[in-house]
Formats: C-alpha cells, structure tokens, sequence
C-alpha cells in the first residue's frame, strides 16, 4: 500500500456562530471567532490516498486527476469565499476547520475511484490542523 | 463523525546529556556534543493530537481555548525557559527529547479530559522530531 499527498491552499472567510445559543453563550464558547463581521484563514489542504501501484503506469493515482478532481469539488466551492454564506454545508453547520474537513471528505471521497481516499487534513494556521480519516 | 485535532506550541529551553550511569569516555562517544557541561539549547515545537466527535453544537472536538489554556499552565510553564536538567523529572532521567515527549504526554493523559489523547510530537530541531502515543496505542 501506497500513500500519496497532494496539498492545495485556498484563502477563506468565516465566522463561528450558533444561533441556538445566546449571544453570550457565543462569545464565551467562541471568544474572537464569533466576530460577527467575520475574519480569515489561509487554508492548506493536504488530501492522502492510498491504493497499490498499477504495475503500467508506476502510479498509485493519476495526479493530474487527483488535481483536477482537488479543484472541482473544494477550491472552486471555497476559494476566496465567505463559508457561513456561500458554501451549501456551512449554511446551517459552523464551518469549523474540524466541520471543513469532513465536508471536504464527503466532497471528494465519491470522485475517487482509481485510489481509496486514506485522510482529509486541514490546516486553518500552521499551528492548528484536523485530520479525518472517514470515521463515522 | 470523528475528527483528529492537532495543535503546535513553540517553548525554549536547555538541556545536557549526560548519564550518570556511563563513564565520562562513554558519556562523550554517546552523546558527543551534547555532552557539553554547559549544556545547550533549543526551540521544540511540541504538537498535541487530540480526538473525538465533532459536537453537533460547537462544530468542535474540544473547545481550544481549553486545550491552549492546559498546555500554557501544564506544559509551556513547566518547561518554557528552563534548563530541562534542573527539573524534577530529569534529575534522575536523562531529559533527552524521547524522555520529555513521554513527559510531555503523561501530563496531558493524566490532566486533559475533554477529549482523547492520540499522540504528542515533539520537534527538537528542524531536522529531528519525536512521536509517542502511550503504550498501547498505534500510532497512524
């Protein structure tokens, strides 16, 4: 078995919000991210497949693909975008990076049919990063 | 859904290794330059992995400012701008990176309880870096 990553960066705003909580509530959960007028990430996404090598091509997948498949389905979707408003998951979900990462997982696993996705891995900063593995 | 959530912390400090155990001779083939008596010095990054379920309501594994809050009081506090050697823990244990990534996560696996402990990292240059995640416990 063979890992492969490929990573892609996307700049993006939001804000972390619930409305079922009071606006205190709010405030002392979400400290600064609650900024209503919201504020910004450069995002990096780094994607992990995993699959055997095709003993053809020396490739565990198409990059190219992957590539294409990468920006399809999240950059277009997220790049320079305010998440809370114009990304369909995060209309009623807070597009926290743990929340990012999962909506992008279920975004790309059913594109990928030549290598089994392994890990979605989002860093909001270089010092704050979630994995997901597809755990339910 | 289960999430895995990492966080990196910057701390200063000095250390020396040297064992007691070993002659002077051994003490330098082992450790050569970090043997120096002066001791010396690095920037370890220490990178905590937690997991859990993302809670429907805050979108979170654990609430971050908890996670920082522990780690400012717990770890950076305790090893921030020390030399390692005069803490408790290393005057019978050489403060090697290993010895402190096992320190390190002991702490946090005794005092974290908002979510699970996956594996603590340590990062003692740029070119060296540490991972233990328990006794058990596999690491991905």
């Amino acid at each position: 078995m063979v890992y492969l990553t490929r990573k892609a960066e996307f700049s993006a705003s939001h804000l972390y919000h619930n409305p079922d909580f009071t606006p205190e509530e709010n405030r002392r959960i979400f400290g600064k991210c609650n900024n209503p007028h919201g504020h910004g990430h450069n995002y990096t996404l780094e994607v992990t497949v995993k699959g055997e090598v095709d003993p053809r091509s020396g490739f565990v997948v198409d990059l190219k693909q992957l590539k294409e498949i990468m920006h399809r389905e999240v950059l277009a979707a997220m790049d320079h975008r305010f998440l809370n408003k114009e990304v369909p998951e995060f209309l009623h979900q807070i597009p926290t990076t743990e929340n990012i990462a999962i909506a992008i997982w279920h975004r790309l696993a059913p594109n990928l049919a030549a290598a089994k996705l392994h890990r979605v891995r989002v860093y909001e900063t270089p010092d704050l990063f979630v994995d997901f593995y597809g755990e339910e | 859904m289960k999430a895995h959530l990492s966080r990196r912390y910057l701390f200063s400090a000095s250390h020396r290794l040297h064992s007691e155990a070993m002659s002077d001779e051994e003490n330098q083939s082992t450790y050569g330059k970090c043997n120096n008596p002066y001791g010396h010095g690095h920037n370890y990054t220490v990178e905590v992995t937690v997991s859990g379920p993302v809670d429907d309501k805050t979108g979170m594994v654990c609430n971050l400012a908890d996670l920082d809050g522990f780690i400012e009081r717990e770890v950076l506090a305790r090893y921030g701008h020390e030399n390692l050697n005069t803490i408790k823990e290393f005057t019978k244990e050489v403060p090697t990176t290993e010895n402190l990534c096992i320190q390190i996560y002991e702490i946090v696996q005794r005092g974290f309880h908002y979510a699970h402990l996956e594996r603590v990292r340590l990062e003692e240059t740029m070119m060296n870096s540490f991972e233990y995640a328990g006794k058990s416990e596999p690491l991905r």
